[in-house]
């Protein structure tokens, strides 16, 4: 048994905006997302993206929200003082000791987006590294309903893993090698990882290539998404978050199933929590909440 | 008469040759990946054990998950169906049978003569069957057949969160990393698919007696847990708990004939 | 809001949905209580309104923790569904 690895391999990385002063600004709020993977924490000035911050998460929660923090403050001048309203979100949001309030991860993922892809967006798919999430929001990026999985491994990046493992492909090629069929199969029956990855060996063993065995994969967690999607009533515009975001072999598939297309954003998708409890801080403080 | 019961698992597939209520011997095989084969392969086993030939089985019938591969049976029965005559043939005071397999959980509860009344499944996630415990197994380095009775030796059992074999794997590694002594880890693992069975009962119905099979009986760590979840003591055929169904096949197929 | 609490596995889909719009306004929460389990609580939400959610620790077995409402078969007696006047709450099995 192999450590738990993360899934989407990335830099860690921090970004300024160099167009603000932080100065000048009335509200300057941050947003710290804690997930089990990564952390990211961002600094809005005034409801405008000011600085951010990506990196992993480490064995303990508070240092990782602190780490994200400062980082993201690096090189600004801007310490935790100036900041008027912080909100922890995301799977170790209870753990962020300096954090004004706790938001959850969809309420914060819903605004995120709404701040990165415009008001149209209705629809938002989050595939993590660990869970899956869908909501539907109105155009004040306010949560009309949402689904979370986070029980079961299919269907996640962890999901993925264990066959890209299984399979010797590394992660980063899974999506481009499941496209490389002549035709498309039709997707993995057992939806239980456990049971898929007996299912792929048989599979292979009857004489399938690995990008086939990996576009059944790719198809049958594509199928799982939909499925998820149709629960809370799938509505345009459409935005997938996270990590399957990169793999073209799920997105590409589940955009052919939904016959839509997802947005694309210039932003890291992967600070849309953070964003969004920057956001809600920045109401928070208008409600005169401090 | 003499006639023979088949149940094709998802893993093995077990073939038993009973005579006049009186069972002449037992085969099993991995089911692999053609089934067919592995149901020709255990009846002609068993009935070399026993010393006959094909002709001699006056009904042949299949049963278990694979039981339409079976095409040189003359019947078939559900997995329920088998389950409940085999247990109530060895316990006719049994009213609640549960079942567990490598990829399936059953329960079920019957009359005094073996017909089923209501069941519940748990299928197609491994968390709810043997495979959670096999999988676990490996994540802990030890072997399944350990896994019993290294759970017997353990002091005290943790909370497991994960209710998925994947997620539970790494909370497994990680239990090892916080150096949690491996019988108690063992118990802890148990006690979670034991609280999923148990589960399963009760929207059966808790009725006794209780009578437990398939291959998880054979294990002694899982037996404890289900044991002390559900407040009682299981009745288990030791000897061959996961040929039960193959048992109830044959008797039915008995019945069949008779009436032919 | 519907809220969807629960998940969905190789077995089935397995959610227990709150509508918080209707949730708000019922003053008494008689689900809290009627639920033999007590798998529910009440809490502010992140827009501050006093909702009923299923507790973290059931979200993952929520199939099992509902077992004895719903037997094999006979009739469910989904207690939480009963009280729930506004019928805020619905399952998906
Ligand atoms: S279906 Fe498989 S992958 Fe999903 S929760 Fe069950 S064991 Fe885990
Ligand atoms: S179905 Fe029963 S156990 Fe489940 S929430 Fe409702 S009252 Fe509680």
């Amino acid at each position: 048994m192999a450590e738990v690895k993360e899934y989407w391999r990335w830099k860690e990385y921090n970004w300024k905006n160099p167009d603000i002063n932080w100065q000048d600004a009335a509200v300057i709020t941050a947003g710290i997302d804690v997930g089990s993977v990564s952390s990211q924490a961002v600094i809005m000035c005034d409801g405008e993206l000011y600085a951010f911050s990506n990196m992993r998460t480490g064995s303990d929660s508070p240092n990782s929200a602190l780490n994200a923090i400062n980082w993201a403050m690096a090189d600004t001048g801007l310490t935790q003082k100036n900041i008027h309203f912080t909100v922890g979100t995301g799977y170790g949001r209870v753990n962020v000791p300096f954090a004004d309030r706790a938001i959850t991860e969809i309420a914060c993922h819903a605004r995120g987006a709404n701040y990165m892809y415009g008001p149209t967006v209705r629809t938002i798919l989050d595939m993590g590294g660990q869970d899956c999430k869908a909501i539907h929001c109105n155009e004040k990026g306010k949560v009309i309903s949402f689904i979370m999985n986070d029980k079961c491994a299919a269907g996640t990046g962890r999901g993925m893993e264990v066959f890209a493992n299984l399979l010797g492909v590394s992660i980063e090629e899974v999506g481009e090698r499941s496209l490389q069929v002549d035709e498309e199969p039709g997707p993995v029956s057992s939806t239980c990882v456990v049971f898929a990855k007996t299912e792929a060996t048989g599979l292979l063993r009857s004489g399938w290539s690995t990008e086939k065995v990996l576009a059944a994969y790719c198809s049958a967690m594509a199928h799982r998404v939909v499925s998820l999607l149709e629960r809370i009533g799938m509505e345009e515009d459409f935005a997938i978050t996270g990590g399957i975001a990169k793999n073209v072999g799920v997105v590409s598939r589940l955009e052919k199933e939904l016959g839509v297309k997802a947005l694309k954003t210039r932003h890291d998708t992967q600070i849309a929590g953070a964003i969004g409890g920057a956001l809600f801080a920045k109401a928070l403080v208008e409600k005169g909440k401090k | 008469m003499i006639t023979a019961g088949i149940d094709v698992g998802n893993k093995i597939t077990k073939a038993l040759i009973l005579k006049d209520g009186e069972i002449l011997s037992r085969a099993q095989t991995p089911s692999g990946f053609v089934q067919k084969k592995a149901a020709r392969d255990a009846f002609a086993e068993a009935l070399k054990l026993a010393g006959l030939r094909e002709a001699d089985v006056a009904y042949t019938m299949a049963t278990g998950a694979g039981r339409n591969e079976v095409t040189f049976a003359q019947g078939r029965i559900t997995e329920v169906g088998a389950a409940a005559r085999g247990a109530i043939k060895l316990y006719p005071e049994a009213r609640t049978v549960i079942d567990v397999g490598a990829e399936e959980g059953r329960a079920l509860k019957m009359d005094e003569a073996g017909k089923v009344i209501d069941f519940a499944i748990n299928e197609k996630c491994a968390a709810g069957a043997g495979s959670f415990v096999e999988s676990m197994s490996r994540a802990l380095e030890v072997s399944l057949e350990e896994m019993g009775p290294l759970s017997l030796k353990a002091e005290k059992a943790v909370p497991m969160n994960a209710q998925c074999a994947v997620f539970a794997e790494s909370e497994v590694v990680s239990l090892i990393h916080a150096r949690i002594p491996k019988a108690d880890i063992a118990k802890s693992i148990h006690k979670a698919m034991a609280s999923r069975i148990s589960s399963m009962v009760r929207r059966v119905g808790l009725q006794k007696e209780m009578v437990m099979l398939g291959g998880v009986a054979r294990n002694e760590g899982f037996v404890q847990a289900l044991e002390e979840d559900l407040e009682l003591k299981l009745l288990i055929p030791a000897d061959y708990p996961e040929y039960i169904s193959a048992l109830g096949a044959a008797l039915a197929a008995a019945e069949k004939a008779g009436v032919k | 809001m519907i809220a969807n609490y629960g998940y969905k596995d190789g077995s089935g889909d397995f959610f227990i949905s709150i509508d918080t719009d209707k949730c708000i306004a019922c003053e008494d929460k008689p689900c809290l209580e009627a639920c033999p389990i007590k798998i529910l609580e009440k809490f502010a939400d992140d827009y501050d309104d006093e909702v009923v959610g299923v507790k973290e620790e059931h979200r993952k077995k929520i199939k099992y923790s509902c077992a004895e409402c719903k037997p094999a078969s006979g009739e469910r007696n989904l207690a939480c569904q009963k009280v729930c006047q506004p019928g805020a709450i619905e399952h998906s099995w």
